[in-house]
């Protein structure tokens, strides 16, 4: 059985085939219906706008049905059952499970008690690996991946999109920038992975330093929970601000990318220029989530 | 035992049948005793000599079990805080079987994942699984790595 549980579990082949999958779900080069009578649960249980309803929509684009929970609190978790047996007995209604859960390892261990296959929508601090395969998506539709500078900015210590996105572009041979505030720099167990895996990795003190090196910025959220008070916060947030102004200079074909929501971390302005790119990767997610579907219920 | 031992008397008497783990890293005997579940609320009847002079190491520890044979996977757990650890097996006073301990290449159930936010640290039925690395302990389901310590998250 196919299950989708991290980023760490696909090689170079797997992420290419699936990257192609989603292109010819996006370019409508399909059967319709592919996924007819097909009923999927997506079981979330920490709130999502953007990964639910996308899966929900890519499901519903091949022809397939969803049922769903949208919170512990309508569940029987708040019974006290556990997680384990919710994926037993749920997967003896449906042909797939899509998964969110506040706790790290979750969809590990839904896997491992489930009887249909179960995709990880993401799981508390932990593995979303859709959300890296629709950045990697979103990239490849505009450069290859081998050997680009990618840039990773924010808070690079808890934010899960940029270790898993980091992971994946270890199999491309790129080389990784990263520009974090002191205390959210990236961990060094996954610095050092990085580096095992033949990536090289250079830290910068500012987004000014690098941005002018970079093929692609990952922005990700600085979380205000971080910080001690606002103010702090705030002192932080708008040193590592992209604004039209600081794009000057940049490589023509730089993408600045955000897995979204976005803070503050994201001049509105920057919107309307060529490099902004985050709307359009939120919308690849519908071919990428496509793919996933349809490779597990094959 | 070193020979310098005998000759000053034997610092614990031997024992019928049962396990004698000797050559533990000094100062581990105790935590060896924890990885294998053995606690002051369980039957077994020990021994336990600490920084016992050792040719080989130095100094070392020594734990003799009464009337229990380890088995191979509990004494590979050992591995992880000695790794030059010898097992001698003992029935009626002779040594049937004398072995090393080997690194597992996966532990489970017996070090707690430091990670609070862990799947394996809540009421759900399963084990902590550690896959055991060179750098450290990496925990299969949250991907935590346990460096250094691993007798502080001994369950």
């Amino acid at each position: 059985m196919y299950h989708i549980i991290s980023i760490r579990d696909f090689e170079r082949e797997d992420l290419d085939h699936l990257l192609d999958r989603a292109e010819v779900f996006e370019t409508g080069r399909y059967t319709p219906g592919l996924l007819k009578d097909r009923l999927v649960a997506l079981l979330f249980f920490e709130p999502s706008t953007r990964t639910r309803m996308s899966f929900a929509a890519a499901l519903a684009r091949l022809g397939g049905q969803s049922i769903s929970v949208d919170s512990v609190e309508a569940s029987s978790i708040v019974k006290g059952e556990t997680l384990a047996d919710t994926i037993r007995v749920v997967s003896g209604y449906v042909d797939a499970i899509v998964l969110r859960h506040p706790k790290e390892g979750a969809a590990r261990l839904a896997a491992e008690f489930s009887s249909v296959p179960v995709i990880n929508a993401g799981d508390g601090a932990g593995q979303h690996p859709s959300q890296t395969l629709l950045d990697l998506y979103t990239i490849r539709k505009s450069m290859p991946l081998d050997g680009i500078d990618a840039g990773l900015l924010g808070d690079l210590r808890y934010g899960r999109t940029a270790h898993s996105l980091a992971l994946a572009l270890s199999l491309y041979g790129v080389t990784l920038h990263t520009i974090a505030p002191t205390g959210l720099e990236m961990p060094v167990n996954i610095a050092v992975e990085l580096r095992e895996r033949g990536v090289e990795v250079v830290e910068h003190a500012s987004v000014e330093e690098a941005i002018r090196e970079l093929d692609v910025l990952y922005v990700t959220r600085i979380q205000r929970e971080r910080f001690p008070d606002t103010a702090s916060y705030y002192n932080v947030a708008s040193s590592y601000r992209i604004t039209t102004q600081l794009l000057e200079g940049v490589r023509d074909h730089l993408m600045i990318l955000h897995p979204l929501p976005r803070a503050g971390e994201i001049d509105p302005a920057v919107d309307r220029t060529p490099y902004a790119r985050y709307f359009e990767q939120a919308r690849n997610g519908v071919p990428v989530r496509m793919a996933l579907l349809h490779e597990v219920m094959r | 035992m070193s020979r310098k031992d005998t000759a000053h008397g034997l610092l614990v008497s031997p024992i019928r049948n049962g396990t004698v783990i000797d050559h533990i890293t000094a100062g581990e005997a105790l935590n060896v005793l924890r990885i294998l579940g053995i606690t002051g609320s369980t039957n077994e009847c020990l021994s336990i000599a600490t920084n016992v002079e050792s040719r080989r190491l130095g100094k070392k520890d020594i734990v003799k079990i009464e009337n229990r044979e380890l088995r191979k996977e509990e004494v590979d757990r050992i591995a992880l805080l000695a790794p030059q650890a010898r097992i001698n097996i003992i029935r009626e006073y002779e040594v049937v079987e004398k072995k090393g301990v080997e690194i597992p290449r996966v532990i489970k159930g017996v070090v707690r994942c430091p990670n609070p936010g862990c799947i394996t640290n809540t009421n759900e039925p399963v084990e902590s699984t550690f896959e055991v690395l060179d750098k450290g302990l990496h925990c299969l389901y949250c991907d935590w790595l346990i460096k250094g310590n691993i007798a502080n998250h001994i369950i």
